[in-house]
């Protein structure tokens, strides 16, 4: 079942960036692309458990900032070395200006 | 450069350590770090706005492409020369310079280009990787894992398999290096132990299963490379060949050591704080070019997704935080070596370098209350 929860606004991403988002004990990644969609995916790396928040967004990947591991955030597909496992990607809609994220 | 030195406490130095440093990653320290909290632990970073970190961060072709233009171009023309030469005396020249860009210079382009920074298109970090990885005889499978673990747990004992510096320091094999005896022989061997399929346990506890095929292929592709090489030279009689492929591991392994050496040697180990534990050194811009400006240490470890090129920059925005750099090669070794040599005498000791009065102070982490400080 869909758990909405509003996260921040559209626009305190920059594009071709992502912001940390804390929710309870977990902690989310959102993402603008270059073409302005929106996405999420977990906050941790899944290869060190490093936050991305830090890391760099090109196109659509993002870059872990402390092994430089990359993931495509629109699938959460691990790119190869050093990280082998997907991260897990979770819907995002965007209302009046507001981004909401389906948490599960 | 002010340092200090510290010597380990009365009671058993760092962290009450009362034994030998056991570097195995499956041994007593490796178990101790976990426990300790220094494994994956949280490192200090200084403060730059994320505007300002996204731009240095910014990936981007043309630096790289010209710098591997530059490499790969200077490589041809003096192997060319070279072998014009050859068997004068005076291809010693040119082989002298090729032999600094393929047992040197491949160093840092493994480095950077494993670090998937030098160049913004991923199949150009990749195919500059696997170059780099065949001249400096580092297997790329297994180097981009033993660098993770590094990147991780920098010169925590236990977990770093790169500490050059094992105590107690063996300056001879040390010594070897410098002409990469025992970095290339220890490369070849393994190479070989792979080509026949066979892998340390060390080796299997920080390369997942799931890349130890790719492992085993490129070490039976060089393999392959190594022994038409041979064959070459064994059917011309001449060991030109060689002395195109291979042993410019051994005799142009100078600088990287030397500048390898630089970037943590005589400073503290298991700590969780780079400025600590490396060492940002001012060279030379053929040194630089060689280095790939991994001078600029302290830097690097603390944004490892900074690339080369942006280094200079990133240093100027946060050398107020780190301690003062040193200016040259000299004044670099004139610092650790002494500390080098005390540490023959004493594992504990290692210099403390001097922050800045505009730097944010030291964590009083871990063991650093354990320590008696003594002047220089």
């Amino acid at each position: 079942m869909a758990n909405w929860v509003e996260a921040c606004s559209a626009e305190s991403i920059e594009e071709e960036d992502l912001i940390r988002f804390d929710h309870g004990d977990r902690t989310f990644a959102i993402y603008r692309s270059p073409d302005s969609e929106y996405f999420a995916t977990d906050g941790l790396c899944t290869h060190e458990q490093v936050h991305l928040e830090e890391g760099l967004v090109m196109d659509d990947v993002i870059e872990c900032p402390k092994h430089n591991g990359r993931f495509n955030y629109k699938t959460g597909k691990a790119l190869g070395a050093p990280v082998c496992v997907n991260l897990q990607t979770y819907p995002v809609k965007i209302e009046g200006g507001t981004i909401f994220v389906d948490v599960g | 450069m002010t340092a200090t030195a510290i010597d380990g406490n009365a009671k058993g130095g760092v962290a009450g350590r009362v034994r030998q440093r056991d570097y195995s990653m499956l041994g007593e320290d490796a178990r101790r770090a976990i426990e300790r909290g220094l494994a994956s632990a949280h490192w200090y970073h200084s403060d730059i706005p994320r505007k300002t970190m996204k731009d240095l961060m910014k990936r981007t072709d043309g630096p790289a492409i010209r710098d591997t233009l530059i490499w790969l171009g200077s490589m041809a023309v003096l192997a060319v020369l070279a072998a014009w030469l050859w068997p004068s005396w005076w291809a010693a020249l040119p082989l002298f310079c090729y032999g600094v860009l393929y047992g040197s210079a491949s160093d840092s382009r493994w480095h950077e280009c494993g670090h998937g920074s030098a160049f913004r298109t991923r199949w150009m970090n990749d195919a500059v990787y696997q170059i780099a990885s065949f001249m400096i005889v580092r297997n790329p499978v297994e180097w981009r894992w033993s660098h993770t673990r590094h990147h991780t747990d920098t010169i925590i004992v236990g977990r770093d398999p790169e500490i050059v510096f094992m105590k107690p320091i063996e300056l001879f094999r040390i010594f070897l290096n410098f002409f990469g005896i025992l970095d290339a022989l220890s490369g070849w061997a393994k190479m070989i132990r792979y080509t026949f399929g066979s892998i340390d346990p060390e080796v299997m506890d920080y390369v997942p299963e799931m890349e130890r095929g790719r492992m085993l292929r490129v070490a039976r592709i060089w393999t392959a490379i190594y022994v038409a090489t041979i064959a070459v030279s064994l059917w011309t009689g001449s060991i030109l060949p060689l002395m195109l492929i291979g042993l410019p591991r051994l005799y142009g392994a100078w600088h990287h050591v030397l500048t390898g050496l630089m970037q943590h040697g005589g400073l503290a180990d298991d700590v969780t704080d780079h400025r600590l534990n490396s060492r940002t050194v001012y060279l030379n811009p053929v040194s630089r070019f060689i280095y790939c400006n991994m001078n600029y240490h302290v830097e690097h470890h603390m944004f490892p997704m900074v690339p080369y090129h942006a280094l200079p920059r990133l240093h100027a925005l946060i050398k107020d935080d780190l301690p003062a750099p040193n200016t040259s090669f000299a004044d670099a070794y004139r610092e650790m070596w002494p500390a080098i040599k005390r540490q023959l005498r004493n594992e504990e000791y290692f210099l403390l370098r001097e922050l800045p009065p505009t730097a944010k102070p030291y964590q009083a982490d871990f063991h650093m209350l354990e320590m008696r400080v003594s002047a220089a």
